[in-house]
Order: C-alpha cells, then sequence, then structure tokens
C-alpha cells in the first residue's frame, strides 16, 4: 500500500501492466521522454524504452488510426489524448473504426485499446481545455466508457481497461488528479494524502468494469454521480444533512443498473449529476433508465444537476460549474416532491 | 497478447525509429550542425514564377541581415528608416508586454499567458509588409500581429484578465483574441482548425472578385494535424490567394520538431508534394520574413497561387505559463540558437545604416516600459480574473445562437437566482 494522489496512481497501472504484458504500447503527445503534461506516463519510457512509450505528432487522428493498426497486430495501445477537448479530429477513428471493427468482422479482429484523456472543467482551462464529452462516446455502440473518481479506482479501472478484450475510453478529471474537490472553489485544495482512497495497493489489482460503488449509503434518495461530481455531491449532502444514498458509477458504459435499481426501488428518489452540458447528456440516459425501470417505486420525477448548455466560459467558470448551490437546490426539490 | 511474429533468419529484424531531439536537459547544446547559409545567398524568383521555381528555396534559408548588421542580396526590401523604427518598436513592445503578463499571470491576477518570445520579428513584420485589410488567421503566438496593427495594448490586457473591458466578455483563454476590424480571427486552442479556414476565406475573396488576401498561421508541431494536409489541398486545388506560414521554432510543448517529421524534410518542403510555391525563411530576421511575405501577397493578389513559408526560429521560452521546459531540453539552447535575438539583430542593422543609437534606444526602451505599464494599470481598474465571474451572469447566455432559446433562458435564470444566493445579494 502507498499514498498516491489520482496521477501517481494511474503512472502505476501502467507500469504494472507493462511489466506483465510487454505487447502494451503508451504513446501520445508528451509522453514518452516528458512522461505527458500532467505526467500520467512519467518515467515510463526511461523504463521501458522508446518503442514502448513514445510522443506522438500532434495528430489525434494519427494516435487513434496507427493504434487501431497496432491493434490489428496483435499490439495492445494504450493511447493519450492530451486534453477531452483536442479528441475530436481523432473522433472518426474512434466512431467509425475503434468501435466498430469486432462487429464488421464477425469477431476476426478486435480492438483491445485504452484511449485515456484528461478531462471536465474546474481548471480555469477556458473553452479548449474543460469539457466534458463523455456523452459523445456513451452513444456510440462499441465502446466502453470509464471515469474514475479516486486513486485507489483509478489504478484498479485502469488495469481493468487495459486487460479488456474492447477498446475503453478512460476519462480523468482532471480537477481531481490532486486532491478531491468539494465544490467550494473558494477553500483550500485538499490533498490526496489526507483521503482514505489515495491508499493505493502496490501491484497488479483491479476494479471490475460495470460495477458502480455505493460510497454513502443513505434512505432519503439516491444520488447518481461520476468523476469529480462524486465529491461535490457527496459534500452537498453531508452539507445539507441529508440521508442521502450517492453511488459513483465508475463505468457509465456497461452500467451497473443493478446497484442503481436497488438503491432507487429503497429511496424512491433519484438525483442524477453531471458535469456535462445538459441537453442529451449521460444523466438524460440515466434519467430515463430510471423512469424506465423503477416508474412504479419514484415518489418525485428524477431530477439533473449538470452543466449550462452553454461553451464552457473562462471568466464563468463557478457560475457554470454545478457547484453546492445546485446541488442543494436539486436535493431540496427532489425531497419535497 | 501479440500474434507471434515472424522473423525469418534471412531477413533483418525491423526496428522502429523514434525521433530523440539532440540536446536533452544536463547536455550542452551545441548547433553547429545547422547549415546556416550566408545573407544573400538565395536567389529571388519572380512573383509569377511557376511553384516548381521556388522549389530549391525549400531547403534554403532566405536571410538579408548579415553578421555585421546589414541587408544584402536580392531579397533585401530596402524598407525606409521610419518603417525599420516602427518594426523594432512593435517587437520591442510584444517583449515588454509578454513579460508583464507573464509576470501578471505569476501574481494571480489571469490564469494563464503564452509569450513569443524570440519569435517577435515574425508576427511584426508580417503584418507590417501585408496590407491593414488583409485577413490573419493567426495561432496563439502571434500576438505582434494586433501589436504592429495597432490594436490597443489595453483591451488586449483586459482579454487576458477576463475583466469587463474584455471585448470577448470573459469566453475565451487569456491571449485567446478575436478582432474582426484588425483583421485578426478568433484564436482556438484546438490546434491547426484555422489553416484550412484561412483557404476558406481566402477562396471566398477570389470568389467575390475582392483584392484582400489571407494568411494562415500554424506551428511546427501542428502540422501533424490533419487540417494542415486539408488547407495544403484545397489551397492548391483553388490556387487560393493564401499564404500559409508554419512558424518552426522546434518545439512543441516537449516534442521537438523532429516528432512532426523535421528530421526527414524542412517543413517548406512540403509545398513541393502539393505544388505550391515554398519558401524557407529565417525567422529571426525581420527584413527576410517582411520580404517573404511581401513576395508572396504580391504572388497571391496577382493571382498566381498560395505560397507556404517556414519561418525557421527558436521557442525561447516554456510552452505557456504551464510548462517549464527544463524538464525536457537542454539549458541554454536559446543563446546558443545560431540564428541570433531578432530585436537584437534588427537593432543593429539600424546602427549600421546610422539611423539608430544606443542613447535612442534606451529612451525608447524606457517609452515602451511607460506606455505598457499605463496600459497595464488602465486594464486593471476594470479586473483581473480573481475577481470576475459574477459581473455579468446573462451576458454568459447570450451568443451561443443569435436568439436565446427557451432552455437557456430558464437556465440564465437558475444560474442568477443560484448566484444571488451564493453571494447573499444581487451579482452586479
Amino acid at each position: 500500500m502507498t499514498t498516491r494522489n489520482m496521477i501517481e496512481a494511474i503512472n502505476d497501472a501502467h507500469r504494472v501492466m507493462m511489466e506483465r504484458d510487454d505487447s502494451i504500447v503508451v504513446f501520445g503527445e508528451d509522453v514518452g521522454y516528458f512522461g505527458g503534461v500532467f505526467r500520467a506516463t512519467g518515467g515510463l519510457q526511461q523504463q521501458f524504452g522508446k518503442t514502448r512509450c513514445f510522443d506522438a505528432p500532434i495528430s489525434e487522428g494519427g494516435i487513434v488510426g496507427t493504434a487501431v493498426g497496432m491493434a490489428a497486430y496483435g499490439l495492445k495501445p494504450v493511447i493519450e489524448i492530451q486534453f477531452a477537448d483536442y479528441i475530436y479530429p481523432g473522433y472518426d477513428q474512434i466512431v467509425s473504426e475503434v468501435a466498430r471493427i469486432r462487429y464488421r468482422t464477425a469477431g476476426e479482429w478486435t480492438m483491445p485499446m485504452v484511449i485515456r484523456s484528461p478531462y471536465g472543467g474546474g481548471i480555469f482551462g477556458g473553452q479548449t481545455h474543460s469539457q466534458s464529452p463523455e456523452a459523445l462516446f456513451t452513444h456510440c455502440a462499441g465502446l466502453k466508457v470509464v471515469i474514475p473518481s479516486n486513486p485507489h479506482d483509478a489504478k484498479g479501472l485502469l488495469i481493468a481497461a487495459i486487460e479488456d478484450p474492447d477498446p475503453v475510453m478512460f476519462f480523468e478529471p482532471k480537477r481531481i488528479y490532486n486532491g478531491p474537490f468539494d465544490g467550494h472553489h473558494d477553500r483550500p485544495v485538499r490533498p490526496w494524502s489526507k483521503h482514505a482512497l489515495s491508499d493505493v495497493p502496490d501491484g497488479h489489482y483491479s476494479v471490475s468494469l460495470g460495477k458502480a460503488q455505493v460510497v454513502r449509503k443513505g434512505e432519503a434518495l439516491t444520488v447518481l454521480a461520476y468523476g469529480t461530481m462524486v465529491h461535490v455531491a457527496l459534500a452537498a449532502v453531508e452539507d445539507n444533512g441529508v440521508d442521502a444514498e450517492v453511488i459513483d458509477l465508475r463505468t457509465l458504459l456497461p452500467l451497473d443498473m443493478e446497484t442503481i435499481e436497488e438503491s432507487v426501488k429503497k429511496t424512491g428518489r433519484c438525483l442524477v449529476v453531471q458535469e456535462a452540458t445538459k441537453t442529451s447528456g449521460f444523466a438524460s440516459e440515466l434519467a430515463t433508465l430510471v423512469q424506465e425501470r423503477c416508474f412504479y417505486h419514484l415518489e418525485a420525477p428524477v431530477e439533473r444537476v449538470t452543466g449550462w448548455d452553454t461553451p464552457y466560459p473562462h471568466a464563468y467558470e463557478w457560475v457554470y460549474f454545478p457547484g453546492p448551490v445546485r446541488l442543494k437546490n436539486a436535493l431540496k426539490k427532489v425531497l419535497a416532491a | 497478447m501479440a500474434d507471434k511474429s515472424h522473423p525469418r533468419p534471412n531477413r533483418p529484424a525491423l526496428a522502429l525509429h523514434v525521433p530523440e531531439p539532440p540536446f536533452r536537459p544536463g547536455d550542452t547544446p551545441d548547433f553547429s550542425s545547422i547549415k546556416v547559409p550566408a545573407a544573400g545567398e538565395a536567389p529571388r524568383p519572380d512573383i509569377a514564377a511557376d511553384a516548381e521555381a521556388t522549389f530549391p528555396l525549400c531547403t534554403h534559408l532566405v536571410r538579408v541581415l548579415d553578421e555585421q548588421g546589414r541587408a544584402v542580396g536580392p531579397w533585401d526590401p530596402k524598407l525606409d528608416a521610419d518603417t525599420l523604427r516602427k518594426m523594432l518598436k512593435d517587437m520591442k513592445t510584444v517583449r515588454v508586454f509578454d513579460d508583464r503578463m507573464y509576470r501578471a499571470q505569476r501574481q494571480g491576477k489571469t490564469s494563464f499567458y503564452m509569450k513569443c518570445t524570440g519569435e517577435e520579428a515574425i508576427a511584426i513584420a508580417a503584418a507590417t509588409a501585408m496590407d491593414p485589410e488583409d485577413m490573419h488567421f493567426p495561432t496563439y503566438r502571434q500576438q505582434g500581429l494586433l501589436v504592429a496593427r495597432g490594436y490597443p495594448l489595453e483591451t488586449m490586457m483586459c482579454q487576458i484578465y477576463s475583466n469587463r473591458g474584455d471585448p470577448l466578455q470573459g469566453r475565451q483563454l487569456p491571449i485567446m483574441y478575436s478582432d474582426k476590424k484588425h483583421g485578426f480571427f478568433s484564436i482556438s486552442g484546438n490546434l491547426g482548425t484555422q489553416y484550412p479556414q484561412a483557404v476558406g476565406w481566402a477562396m471566398a475573396s477570389a470568389i467575390k472578385g475582392d483584392s484582400r488576401i489571407a494568411m494562415g498561421w500554424i506551428g511546427d508541431g501542428a502540422t501533424a494535424e490533419g487540417d494542415f494536409h486539408s488547407a495544403m489541398t484545397f489551397a492548391a486545388v483553388y490556387q487560393a490567394p493564401v499564404i500559409l506560414a508554419v512558424v518552426n521554432n522546434q518545439w512543441a510543448i516537449s516534442s521537438f520538431s523532429g516528432i512532426a517529421g523535421a528530421e526527414q524534410a524542412t517543413f517548406a518542403s512540403r509545398a513541393v508534394g502539393y505544388g505550391i510555391a515554398g519558401l524557407r525563411v529565417d525567422g529571426n530576421d525581420a527584413l527576410a520574413v517582411y520580404a517573404a511575405v511581401q513576395w508572396a501577397s504580391e504572388r497571391a493578389r496577382t493571382n498566381n497561387g498560395p505560397t507556404m513559408i517556414e519561418f525557421f526560429t527558436y521557442r525561447a521560452e516554456g510552452h505557456s505559463t504551464s510548462d517549464d521546459p527544463t524538464g525536457y531540453r537542454a539549458k541554454g539552447e536559446a543563446e546558443e540558437w545560431p540564428l541570433g535575438d531578432p530585436i537584437a539583430r534588427l537593432k543593429a542593422h539600424l546602427v549600421t545604416l546610422g539611423e539608430w543609437d544606443e542613447e535612442r534606444d534606451a529612451a525608447l526602451d524606457k517609452e515602451i516600459d511607460t506606455t505598457v505599464r499605463a496600459a497595464q494599470k488602465d486594464a486593471e481598474k476594470l479586473g483581473i480574473l480573481p475577481q470576475q465571474g459574477f459581473d455579468d451572469i446573462p451576458s454568459m447566455f447570450e451568443d451561443v445562437y443569435s436568439e436565446t432559446p427557451w432552455h437557456l433562458a430558464e437556465q440564465r435564470d437558475q444560474a442568477l437566482a443560484e448566484a444571488r444566493e451564493f453571494l447573499g445579494r444581487d451579482p452586479a
């Protein structure tokens, strides 16, 4: 067991897997010698050599496209897109190729790869370093989508993603790389070292894809969240003295519907939280699923807490961000109905 | 696991080449292997020449200023002393501006900044060589275009502070300027997207029988993006009146230019495959930059087609305030860079001409310092980033569409109510 922040945990997952499996290759913009702009791949080139971890040209389409070729050969690419906001030039390769090759070749070729990308806001990154595009990928048949919320899960989920036979989108909420974030931007940052989930086992372990985690037991309502919003939701629940059951989804696709249903059927109320823009977001999918499967147990309409339907505004970051006030009002509304 | 590989004893085992820069932290940089042709050596083709006639220049280096500060050879644009002094002043202004704004970021007055230290000649001389009505599609390191075109420094600073004077209303990351009147298209944080856009603007100008041309800008690293190749294809196919600049400053954050393909060919030589005229130019030589852009402008304006220009230069500072280059490159590279400092070189030229001296230089430095400080003081009166964010919440929901749809109106009202609750008063 070692205390690690999320970057260190992700770095360690790479190291553990690259030691075990020499078919793993890691590449992306700045990931080689320098170890990535967030240092998630730091030291890998030095340990495993330049043909197992290297810098890629600034070409997201090229990064994903060559990863497809490598996977077709039989390697296991674990690639980094520097910011999720930069993923769009690679979108065609991801949605038209990576996601569909198993299907269109009747399983002759498969695409075991992990596409990692720092994502989400809360760091004053403006429009091009803050987006949460997960719904663009959950909407594509053939991709798995994982979003960890703490160092322990980040390492275990990344190992599971690397071991998975299918392509996995692995979005890392960069606001919580160094410490959990309760949504109070005016308070000092608390480092991961003061949080129990920074106790990260050494060596190999995995956190199964498709399994959510109940991070707080409660009876009054169910809160569904993932990534940074798990911590914001937990803080809002505590601050407002609400007996909520908070579920960290961890994997959006495949979704742990069993855990969600069990909780909502018990509490009868549900609040869905996402950082992304509201319209056609993953929260909408969650709300629909809950409505379809738990309708006769619901005592209130399912409510969404989300970002606004604007591009991510630099100076208005904290007006945009679904923070404590938005959550408090939503909790009240779901409980009052 | 990987498929079983198929080595054959009578064939060599394949090996992957991964480019590595010549120097890393701890090394002593030595650029003596870079071939620097003498100033004045490159021939200057006619502006109506076939693209092919320029191809030898794609592996050469157009230089005008020699080691003694004299302007020599066929590319000497023979500029008058006032124009030279104006360029010197603009270049110095950019450097001082960069320095002040970098410090402002370090003081917590804004979130982000990017300098163009060592590259000042490129944007300044390009803007000087073109007409004010011509349109630029810049990257984030062409602040010199705005400075050369007389855009108010205070307004640039207001954008950097995302304050009440920010014409972009706090919506964009610092330095992502936009100003139609000054022919400066909105900067994107996504790399390379502006390159085909510049070609499209130029095609539109040609469709309408206009006389204005466009210039697209990209860095060495971003030439790897698909958009670079789309731009080159469209520019060639439609012979668009456009200048396509590649600012090769050797570094794309931590990746050296070899990761973008510079080990095997110059960036300028990519023009060859598309049949576009190409020039490779000393980017630290303001006169060479001016002359090349002037040549390409005339070519474009007379329906002789597009030109791609590689400006060979060096990024003397980090990529941005979020970057620390000591982690990946050798110390002292900027000082060892064989093409020198663009400001020092232009100054030396003016001195050689007898049009400048140390006394005037010191007075100019003082004047610029005063001007930039005064602009900063005025800009800060309108706020700095940490104080922003609640000034004009409704504005945050405008311009998503021409008219605000019902769902955004609802969200705007909710955001205002939240801010009222958070602040305990009406947001200002």
